[in-house]
């Protein structure tokens, strides 16, 4: 899987890189409006984290009209400080697949990514696996084995989120707010979230998962396969 | 006191000064005046007795006044000598008015041939009284005619002259820096007025830029903190990803984490207000209360549980409101966010939909100052991580959705969103 990031600040930069690479992608980057240009009309890139306000004349916005002269049918990820309504219509207009908002978490960003590359990559067919829980996306349903594995509406974007970063340590603000969003907003909760995962968790136990949500310090979860 | 009761006011203490001191020197005037012509007039017939004397010596036998308005009397050449001309008022028996009235008098002396005659001449005079009280009436009258006119011209000038000056008053009485709706000048004769506007004008203008600019600061330097943030959260959750680390250097990684979050709830609590006070939210539609608050209370309904929370909700009514979907979510997701937040475990939340209003309410011991409830970074709980924003953001998008946000209590908190009258 190939993905093209194109970010100007170079603290940015590299952490996307890495965190991407933990996935295994081949990554490649351009800091500025031309050599983005050059490597989007050379090569296909699965996904495209482009960041919007590029510190030039031209903006990200620019880029997206380009790709689409260009045909190109890369999936897009725009990511913006501004999180202003007017960049995301205007972005998702120009055939960006999604808009993340600065400051967004690595394991957000990489939920988004996988996210582009699947709904692009297979069509129907939507699931992820960890040991032997298996997720249906589209059907949005779980299953141990064969067997349906029932949680409630939060439980399973919990789960997914974890699966879909499996293997590395999810924030729990993170967490949070890609279940609970907006509804949630204060360190207070984290107990609440720790109830969750404990109800999971024990739920995971009685299904008999082979899977394992492991605290990672006080920081956040781990989900690996048994 | 309203300007017209204050100038006129004025005018009639002022006027109760000016006009007895004026009808004085007025009254002493025409006194004068007519003083002089009564003398002259006695002046006068003196010379016409006298003259008359030289031919008919009858005169100087004329010692009492019966139906003449004169008297000769011989007098010694010695007392003649000393004597000089008097005029003087006296008084004297009339036979119509069968009273003694007031007459002018000359007294005078001649010569005719050897012998001296004195002589007094008599004219009936003025009855000075009748004269005051005429004058008085006349004053009077002249007194109360002026504080007509005036109050009438009054009325008439403040109304019209000052229209610029209340128009501008009107105006800067619904003025509101957060609108940006202009306040309208239009030139007037009135030099003075043109100078008040121009004043107020720029005066508005700088405020209105500074408020402006000040707002710019906020959103600008909003912005400008979200790249290094990220940049920061992302550094720290690609350090918290190596296994290497102790659990102390972890706790140092979960604080830094933790308080970097808190920056970020904080910078997108400004972004929001700025922008709602800004007045960006401008998709406005038809939104079901009762839907969203339906909605929410699923969306809430793990955080409730888990507080162990007795939630009730009860719809007398459908409200339906015109305002923004996304703020109206963000108002009442606060709002509740906010009962959440202060019920003790096992305590109740109601919310209630009537036709006109719709009220949270949840445990509390003790009332909390309005006053101070809704300001920005006012925290009632000590918790680090609240932002103290949450109410000042409802506040702020009830303002713009038109809609009033209050808090009262009645053993409980009551916070009650009510469509603006």
């Amino acid at each position: 899987m190939k993905i093209l990031v194109i970010e100007d600040e170079a603290a940015m930069l590299d952490n996307i890189v890495d965190a991407l690479k933990g996935e295994q992608y081949l990554v490649e980057t351009a800091d500025n409006y031309d050599s983005a240009i050059q490597k989007v009309s050379d090569y296909q890139y699965d996904c495209i984290v482009l960041d919007i306000s590029l510190q030039n004349t031209r903006d990200g916005l620019d880029i997206l009209r380009e790709l689409k002269k260009l045909n190109k049918a890369d999936g897009v990820i725009i990511v913006s400080a501004k999180n202003s309504l007017d960049d995301k219509v205007a972005g998702l207009d120009l055939g960006a697949d999604d808009y993340l908002a600065k400051p967004f978490h690595l394991s957000e960003l990489l939920a988004r990514v996988k996210a582009v590359i699947r709904r692009r990559s297979f069509s129907g067919n939507d699931h992820i696996n960890a040991g032997n829980l298996k997720i249906d996306i589209s059907q949005q349903s779980a299953y141990v084995g064969e067997q349906p594995f029932i949680t409630n509406r939060k439980e399973f974007e919990v789960l997914l989120y974890l699966v879909t970063n499996k293997n590395r340590l999810v924030n729990r603000a993170a967490l949070a707010e890609h279940v609970w969003g907006d509804h949630i907003d204060s360190a207070d909760n984290f107990d609440f979230i720790y109830s969750q995962i404990k109800n999971i968790r024990k739920k995971l136990k009685d299904a008999k998962a082979l899977v394992d949500i492991q605290s990672i310090y006080g920081v956040g979860y781990k989900l690996q396969a048994e | 006191m309203k300007l017209l009761n204050y100038t006129s006011g004025y005018f009639l203490i002022v006027l109760m000064v000016i006009i007895p001191i004026w009808a004085g020197l007025f009254y002493y005037a025409m006194l004068d005046e007519v003083y002089d012509s009564m003398d002259d007039g006695l002046d006068n017939q003196r010379q016409l007795i006298i003259s008359k004397a030289a031919l008919d010596t009858a005169i100087l036998t004329h010692k009492d006044f019966e139906e003449g308005n004169y008297a000769v009397m011989p007098v010694s050449p010695n007392a003649a000598r000393k004597h000089t001309d008097l005029y003087i008022d006296t008084m004297m028996y009339m036979q119509n008015e069968k009273d003694f009235e007031p007459v002018r008098m000359l007294q005078t002396v001649f010569r005719k041939g050897e012998d001296y005659y004195q002589m007094r001449v008599i004219t009936s005079m003025v009855e000075e009284d009748d004269l005051v009280s005429e004058l008085g009436y006349s004053l009077m009258w002249l007194y109360f005619g002026l504080v007509a006119t005036i109050l009438v011209l009054n009325n008439f000038l403040l109304k019209n002259i000052w229209k610029p000056f209340y128009r501008l008053i009107r105006q800067l009485q619904t003025f509101k820096l957060t609108n940006i709706q202009q306040i309208k000048m239009s030139q007037t004769r009135v030099d003075e007025f043109n100078l008040m506007q121009n004043t107020v004008q720029l005066f508005l203008d700088n405020t209105v830029s500074v408020y402006n600019q000040q707002k710019q600061f906020i959103e600008n330097a909003s912005h400008e903190l979200q790249t290094p943030l990220a940049i920061a959260i992302n550094k720290l959750e690609l350090l918290a990803e190596h296994n290497s680390l102790g659990d102390a250097q972890a706790e140092l990684l979960e604080t830094a984490l933790d308080n970097l979050e808190r920056l970020k709830r904080l910078n997108q609590s400004l972004l929001l207000l700025s922008k709602i006070e800004n007045d960006q939210f401008e998709d406005v539609r038809e939104v079901n209360v009762n839907l969203l608050i339906n909605k929410l209370k699923d969306d809430f309904s793990d955080q409730i549980d888990f507080y162990k929370l007795v939630f009730t909700f009860s719809e007398q009514s459908q409200c339906i409101w015109r305002m923004n979907p996304d703020l109206a979510d963000i108002m009442f997701s606060n709002l509740i966010k906010n009962a959440i937040k202060h019920t003790p475990q096992g305590g109740i939340i109601s919310i209630k939909i009537k036709s006109s209003s719709i009220s949270f309410e949840n445990e509390g011991s003790a009332a909390l100052d309005e006053s101070l409830l809704f300001q920005r970074f006012h925290k009632i709980s000590k918790s680090e991580s609240s932002t103290g924003l949450g109410l000042a953001i409802a506040k702020a998008i009830a303002k713009v959705s038109l809609l009033s946000l209050n808090y009262r209590y009645e053993g409980k908190h009551i916070f009650t969103v009510t469509p603006a009258v």
